[in-house]
């Protein structure tokens, strides 16, 4: 622990973001167009917004925020699903913290909990192992959410089920992609992105080349960013120096953490249990071709979407809740731009799918910025 | 006696009788408690009262224990209002089934935070529910105070410096950390009687205007109900915000921001300028070394806006201090 204090204590020390500081502005004075950064990690949202280190920037040097939040991306079908699965008699349904409180068609499983369903939250998917070992004449299901950073602890919990002959514990994966999307942002018309702060925890497993397709087919400048204050200034400073070159590479501000490869481990793991799906609806923003994971066929026996088959509803059209998520999560708009922002969608009562999780870019907003 | 609480304990007969005995009135022994009549008779001039239910899992944490808890939180409350806490009534709700051993060490702890305080149990009650109804025992305590100093939240000014009295966060951190079986160590419960430190404070004729123990909500409860309750904005200085290397690596670790964690032994003054360094002084000198100004009780309500904290960080720049809401929940990614 005192050598993580000591880590973040020196990324965050005022001395060295404020000459960060000092060396965008001087940067920014050679280029003196609005620039756009989108970041693609709620992580990130929630280090700018915390900061303030838009506060910090030149006024035309623009944080907008991406679809950087698993949870908030997930469609109402999915959460529909977790619902009827976790109102299945006999059964317990097991997820991470911030999916309790993701508004379905008609519920959350917040609401489910408080009717008599068992849901679980677990802090590691390894403890649906003994939730499962416990409980044998339940069926466990395991909700699996989350990008490429928490895709390999559900392949890990699959292994260990596999490896154990668990009969009664099943799987609901929603593991989505981070380059897919970035791609679609990118692609489309009108896109008025300039430039990445990449995921930093996403690309400790993927590796930093993951990006290199898009950097070049894009020609937009990306660095992949640790989440500490002076990480988030430091990759700033590299994007101004490519676009002041006209330079569009892949940089790695988070080479503590990150390597060009990635965990080898943990993606032969994922490579063994999951495939791309053909396609996935994402909240507010429509479907992305392979953009999301899904179990192997060989494993069909382990995946709830086939065995409890009539609980998983097909996808659907979302019903409009008059909000514009989708151009926030694009990068089109900013969360206080949108009209229901703090006034009918707030974190007790979310309208929109941004507002729903702990790391939603209008959750962010809303805790750190309401009024201001 | 049997060494476990049965559903006879509760039924008003012998057991009832001997457990009322031989575990309550033998460690709260004192006059007005053991005139065992049906209400006790209580001499007092103007009071302070404050009532609140105990229930917390594990019972027993490092730091303290659901008595403790039960007799400080309740004093605590009391000392806030610049009352001195002299009775409480202290009501059991026990489990079937719940080790009398437990129950023995659970009424010495309150015994021993009794003493610190120097406060009374002069009622109670005990029920007993059947075997899952409740997790293993749930105390009322209401306590009652003398007033010494009118000190409410209607009395803060603009002006006024905010002052915390240790680190925060120390119960929450050390709570959540011991259910979810999070391995950090050194997590400590802040948990104690405020009163010797409250009475040092009221002993001086000092402008203290009013006083907050930040139990759950944390740090930004108190000072979130403090903005709406006043109309006024508050501004606090982010670094001067003491916090224990612990529970900052808890909170880095977890996502969680500390000032909503819970406090049991921490508290918040609202105070006059000029008597903030003096105040600062005596918690110091009380053994409440960390005890920091951190911030300003500001302008007059704006119109249209509400009444905000507004957090300035080492950076000079400003974010909201939001009021908790919903459960506290470890971040995904």
């Amino acid at each position: 622990m005192i050598g993580t204090e000591q880590l973040y204590s020196a990324l965050r020390a005022p001395e060295k973001v404020h000459s960060m500081q000092r060396i965008i502005e001087r940067l920014y004075l050679n280029y003196q167009r609005p620039v756009r950064i989108m970041e693609v990690c709620g992580g990130h949202t929630h280090t700018i917004v915390k900061y303030g280190l838009d506060q910090l920037v030149p006024e035309q040097v623009r944080f907008v925020h991406g679809p950087g939040c698993p949870v908030c991306v997930l469609p109402q079908h999915r959460i529909d699903a977790a619902l009827h699965l976790g109102a299945m008699p006999d059964t317990i349904l097991v997820t991470l913290g911030d999916m309790l409180k993701v508004p379905g068609t008609q519920s959350s499983l917040q609401q489910a909990r408080a009717t008599g369903c068992d849901i679980r939250v677990v802090y590691s998917p390894l403890d649906a192992v003994s939730i499962a070992q416990k409980n044998p004449d339940h069926s466990v299901v395991y909700f699996a959410i989350g990008f490429e950073t928490t895709a390999p602890m559900t392949a890990l919990l699959i292994e260990q089920a596999q490896q154990l002959r668990l009969p009664n514990l099943f799987f609901h994966i929603n593991h989505v992609l981070i380059p897919p999307a970035m791609e679609m942002i990118l692609a489309t018309p009108g896109c008025s992105v300039d430039a990445f702060i990449a995921p930093g925890h996403v690309s400790v497993i993927t590796g930093s080349d993951i990006f290199t397709p898009i950097v070049r087919r894009f020609e937009k400048p990306l660095v992949i960013s640790g989440f500490e204050p002076l990480d988030i200034m430091a990759s700033v400073e590299r994007i101004l120096r490519q676009l002041n070159r006209g330079a569009a590479k892949v940089e790695n501000t988070y080479s503590r953490s990150v390597t060009r490869q990635g965990n080898r481990k943990a993606q032969m793991l994922m490579e063994r249990y999951f495939e791309p799906r053909p396609t996935f609806l994402w909240r507010g923003i429509g479907a992305i071709a392979h953009s999301a994971l899904q179990l192997r066929a060989e494993f069909a026996a382990l995946d709830a979407e086939v065995r409890f088959a009539e609980c998983c509803p097909a996808p659907a059209p979302e019903s409009g809740r008059g909000c514009i998520c989708g151009a926030i999560l694009t990068g089109q708009a900013h969360p206080q731009e949108c009209p229901l922002f703090a006034q009918q969608c707030t974190p007790t009562n979310p309208h929109g799918s941004c507002m729903v999780s702990n790391e939603g870019a209008c959750a962010a907003y809303y805790k750190y910025r309401r009024d201001q | 006696m049997n060494n476990r609480i049965l559903l006879a304990h509760g039924s008003g007969g012998l057991e009832n009788q001997h457990l009322i005995q031989e575990i309550f009135v033998d460690a709260f022994r004192n006059p007005i408690l053991c005139a065992m009549d049906d209400a006790s008779v209580l001499e007092m001039g103007t009071m302070a009262v404050s009532t609140d239910s105990f229930t917390v899992s594990p019972l027993f944490f490092p730091g303290g224990d659901i008595g403790k808890l039960a007799i400080a939180g309740t004093t605590n409350d009391v000392a806030m209002r610049g009352a001195q806490p002299q009775y409480l009534s202290a009501a059991f709700i026990l489990e079937e089934g719940l080790e009398l051993d437990v129950l023995r060490r659970i009424v010495a702890s309150m015994r021993t935070e009794l003493a610190v305080c120097g406060a009374t149990i002069v009622t109670g009650d005990t029920k007993v529910v059947p075997r899952g109804a409740i997790d293993q025992i749930m105390i009322n305590t209401t306590g009652f105070g003398r007033l010494i100093k009118d000190c409410s939240v209607a009395r803060i000014e603009q002006g006024d410096h905010l002052i915390v009295s240790g680190p925060i966060a120390q119960h929450g951190a050390c709570i959540y950390a011991e259910r979810e079986e999070i391995a950090v160590s050194g997590l400590i419960s802040d948990c104690c009687s405020l009163w010797p430190v409250v009475k040092t404070l009221l002993d001086e004729d000092l402008g203290i205007h009013a006083m907050r123990d930040a139990t759950r909500g944390g740090l930004s409860a108190v000072l979130n109900e403090w903005a709406q309750q006043t109309g006024y904005s508050l501004i606090v200085q982010e670094s001067s915000i003491p916090l224990t290397k612990q529970v900052e690596g808890f909170s880095e670790l977890l996502g969680i921001d500390p000032y909503i964690l819970a406090c049991e032994g921490v508290f918040v003054v609202a105070v006059e300028p000029h008597d903030s360094s003096r105040v600062i002084e005596l918690l110091h000198q009380a053994g409440h070394n960390r005890a920091a100004l951190i911030g300003t009780v500001t302008e007059e309500k704006r119109s249209g806006k509400n009444p905000q904290v507004i957090l300035h960080s080492a950076y000079s720049t400003q974010r909201l201090m939001e009021f908790p809401s919903g459960e506290i929940l470890p971040r995904i990614c």
